[in-house]
């Protein structure tokens, strides 16, 4: 058991570091750091230029996307190179965030089911960062139960014509491409008539409405299709087998969410060692300490298990679904932490933004916390697939399991 | 980085938990939870011919010289099994302060028979109610005569030496506090057994009237050795908290597959799947942390005072849980004597307590880190 480089590893991370201490974009470096919770913003500056010209950057240099084969745009390396270089970018990794989903999801879906040609097309600019990638999964009847999707895709001849609506869909407004998944046999039991694809976000008939979130923001949209055509070539998988396909992105979203997950301790720990309360400091105050070493151990469960994960991974295991247990302790965790800051503010923890205490830094990440708890499986989702995949407990009784698709009922109370 | 046991760990593991499986099922703890024998003697015997009492003493006092990761690994499966034995008391804490602060005579003397189970050993550390301080240790040591009395002290009525706290100073500083070893078969010592929530593990009140101790360690050093002895066992018992955790989440998994209400496995109801998700989830955080510190205790690191604190919060709000859900998802059943749930429900809520009580911990945890943050 150790946590030491070997001597490999250790050559691959000084060249990292040397590569980012010359290459890095330095002079957002203490922005960056400083804005590590939910959304990350430049105050001089347009974040989705910095971010892009950062990955093309990298990019150029071999340094994104680094566990993609070379020839899609990435360098071949291996898991614990990865973790290395996660280590090393440290706060440029922020920089990240809007490709999270083209990176961790989109990209391995496109590698497993595109054809070579279009992998060789597609990959390398999005590894590059120079075109986005959104995910096309939820609707407003099929969230957790994403295989109730109604949008549907009809063959005509070697094109298929979609209509519907998608909803929830993180970055759509700013997306090049993206992988969507349809209905295509509404007659037969709803995973079998599923089929996926991927499609250019400025086809005609592709109508984008930004969302405005319980937070303030918009970050996500509902996506409008109106006789989009895709062409046959674009299917990712069999006709009728997208739900198979969708398993594959749904995995690797469940790696990529749970990885970085961020708890807010780090955060609240540096608060309360700064913060003074009428009889002295946080810190110092035994009911603080309680609360903080609550938080500590869950922080460093999280981070240990990931490292164990890791270790797993660059032995050639699997990681398997007990890497659920990530976002499902950080989402609850980060709320709990931001109301717990604002407690110990005490009244003027109803403040927030330039008004608030760190430039409203805990308020922020109490309004965005809900969203986390939702996105990427809800808490409920993840407990069920703890329990069935991991524990081996019965799944759920599916009443719509074998009833086709167009005989199952769409409203709860009359 | 390879964060996890080496395959030869592994298989330590698995001989671990294949011999207790055979020496020590539910049956043999129910021996001495019902009071027929202080403890499981053949057990003990077990141990100490598989080599496990002695994995981390080094080879020249009579160990196998392995070291504490192997130790770790066994701690786990003496957790698992709930074994009746005074492994921690021995092993964690005499054992480890005698490596610690001993001299070579007093390694010699009783580290080979620890590993051979010819001696058992104890910390008496406590005088009542309270956590561990200088300031609660009002025993006191006038040259080598030890007077006053100490409770609970784990495994005190069947152990025959035991590392005294003493005060040896009155300036109010942790100076004050001096470590004296006894062995407890001589005179001026009254041992007295006392009920507690476990009987699967004992605990005494030792009263020393003119004892005859010898000193281990230098005089005044008695609390600094005390904080390193329960930093390391503080990793070791957490790695028996995650043994008895991970067990009381299969036996109520297992439960939840084959008991059957409203028709159905109590299993397919969300309720219960939640519950038992969560006692997972627990189970996971806790073992990660026991794993960082297994890694600090093992390279000394500079680490293990807060590794330390964090494995043992982790592990026993993991036990806990697990062990309390545990009954829950039996329902009535995990109610009954019968049934084998009370009896980790009993030893984790012991656990819980016997280094001191998680609050305790949660106080040192964010000090220490608050000390590590400051300095850095
Ligand atoms: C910030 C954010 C970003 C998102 N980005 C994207 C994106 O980019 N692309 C995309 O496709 N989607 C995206 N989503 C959608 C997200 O995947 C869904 O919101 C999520 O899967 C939940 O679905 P739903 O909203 O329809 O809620 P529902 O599924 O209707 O759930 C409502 C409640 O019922 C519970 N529930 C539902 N089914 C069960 C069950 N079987 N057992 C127990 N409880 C159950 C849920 O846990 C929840 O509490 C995003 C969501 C958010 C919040
Ligand atoms: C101290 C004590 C005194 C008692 N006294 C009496 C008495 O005087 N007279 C008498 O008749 N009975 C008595 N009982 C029995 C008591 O009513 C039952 O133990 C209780 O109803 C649970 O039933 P069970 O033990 O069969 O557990 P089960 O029904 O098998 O339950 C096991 C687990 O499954 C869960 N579960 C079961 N069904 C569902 C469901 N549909 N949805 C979600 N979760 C579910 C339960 O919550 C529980 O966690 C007593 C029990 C105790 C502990």
């Amino acid at each position: 058991m150790n946590f030491d480089d070997t001597p490999q590893e250790a050559a691959f991370r000084a060249e990292a570091r040397a590569w980012i201490a010359a290459n890095a974009p330095k002079q957002y470096e203490e922005e960056l750091r400083k804005s590590s919770l939910g959304r990350v913003q430049l105050k001089n500056a347009n974040i989705l230029e910095v971010a892009k010209a950062w990955q093309k950057k990298k990019a150029d240099a071999g340094w994104a996307c680094l566990h993609w084969p070379k020839e899609y745009g990435g360098r071949g390396a291996s898991p614990i190179e990865r973790v290395i270089w996660q280590q090393e970018e440290g706060p440029f990794g922020r920089l990240s965030a809007m490709f999270i989903i083209g990176h961790g999801m989109c990209g391995p879906t496109m590698m497993a089911f595109a054809r070579e040609e279009h992998k060789r097309h597609y990959l390398p600019p999005l590894a590059s960062g120079e075109k986005i990638w959104c995910q096309l999964f939820s609707e407003p009847a099929g969230g957790s139960d994403v295989a109730g999707l109604r949008t549907r895709a009809e063959r005509k001849g070697d094109e298929w014509i979609i209509n519907g609506q998608k909803i929830w869909t993180s970055g759509a407004h700013y997306s090049d491409y993206g992988i969507l998944l349809t209905r295509t046999d509404p007659t037969v039991p709803k995973h079998k008539g599923l089929t996926m694809f991927f499609l250019d976000m400025k086809s005609p008939g592709v109508e984008v409405r930004p969302i405005k979130q319980a937070s303030g923001q918009s970050d996500f949209n509902e996506v409008y299709f109106t006789d989009v055509r895709i062409p046959d070539h674009q299917r990712l998988g069999e006709v009728n087998d997208g739900w198979n396909v969708s398993l594959t992105t749904l995995m690797n979203e469940r790696m990529s969410i749970g990885a970085g997950v961020s708890t807010g301790f780090p955060e609240l720990f540096e608060f309360c060692n700064s913060l003074m309360l009428e009889d002295g400091p946080a810190i110092e105050d035994r009911s603080v300490r309680s609360r903080l070493a609550n938080y500590a151990v869950k922080a460093s469960g999280l981070k240990y298990t990931s490292m164990r994960a890791i270790s797993a991974l660059s032995k050639g295991e699997r990681p398997g679904p007990e890497n659920s247990i990530g976002k499902l302790v950080a989402g609850s965790m980060i709320q709990e932490v931001a109301m717990y800051a604002l407690d110990l503010q005490g009244a003027a923890g109803v403040l927030s933004g330039t008004d608030a205490e760190l430039a409203g830094k805990f308020q922020a990440m109490l309004l965005r916390a809900p969203g986390t708890r939702v996105e990427g499986g809800t808490d409920e989702i993840m407990r069920n697939i703890i329990a069935e995949r991991v524990l081996g407990l019965p799944g759920d009784i599916r009443v719509d399991k074998d009833v086709p698709f167009n005989q199952i009922p769409t409203k709860g109370r009359a | 980085m390879n964060f996890d046991f080496s395959d030869e760990q592994k298989q330590m593991r698995d001989e671990a938990r294949k011999f207790l499986s055979e020496q020590c099922p539910p049956k043999a703890v129910r021996t001495v939870l019902d009071g027929k024998a202080a403890y499981d003697r053949d057990l003990w015997r077990g141990l100490a011919e598989m080599g496990f009492l002695g994995v981390a003493i080094p080879e020249q006092f009579g160990g196998a010289g392995a070291g504490h990761l192997e130790l770790c690994v066994i701690a786990e499966e003496m957790g698992r099994a709930l074994a009746p034995v005074p492994f921690s008391s021995t092993v964690y804490l005499a054992a480890e302060a005698l490596m610690l602060a001993g001299s070579d005579a007093q390694k010699q003397k009783w580290l080979p028979k620890i590993a051979a189970g010819e001696a058992i050993g104890t910390l008496a550390l406590f005088e009542g109610k309270g956590n561990p301080s200088p300031k609660a240790i009002k025993l006191t040591a006038a040259g080598a005569a030890l007077n006053g009395t100490k409770k609970p002290v784990p495994d005190g009525a069947i152990a025959d030496f035991a590392v005294v706290a003493a005060r040896t100073g009155s300036t109010g500083r942790d100076a004050d506090i001096s470590l004296f070893l006894v062995d407890l078969k001589g005179s001026g010592v009254e041992v007295k057994e006392l009920t507690n929530l476990d009987p699967t593990r004992g605990q005494a009140e030792l009263t020393f009237t003119n004892a005859k101790a010898e000193p281990l360690g230098a005089t005044g050093e008695g609390w600094g050795i005390i904080t390193q002895v329960l930093d390391r066992a503080a990793v070791l018992l957490a790695f028996e908290q995650v043994g008895g955790a991970d067990r009381a989440l299969e036996m109520g998994r297992d439960y939840a597959l084959d008991r059957i209400a409203f028709g159905r496995p109590i299993g397919s109801f969300q309720a219960v799947k939640h519950i038992l998700a969560d006692m997972y989830v627990s189970a996971t955080l806790a073992r990660s942390n026991c794993y960082y510190g297994a890694w600090a205790l093992s390279t000394n690191a500079a680490e293990l005072p807060e590794a330390a604190a964090a494995a043992r919060i982790s592990a026993t709000q993991a036990f806990q849980h697990c062990a309390k859900n545990n009954i829950q998802v039996h329902g009535g059943m995990g109610f009954t004597w019968e049934f084998d749930c009370h009896m980790y429900y009993r030893r984790a809520n012991a656990t819980a307590l016997g280094l001191g009580s998680v609050s305790y911990w949660e106080d040192a945890l964010i000090d220490r880190m608050r000390k590590k943050n400051a300095a850095a």
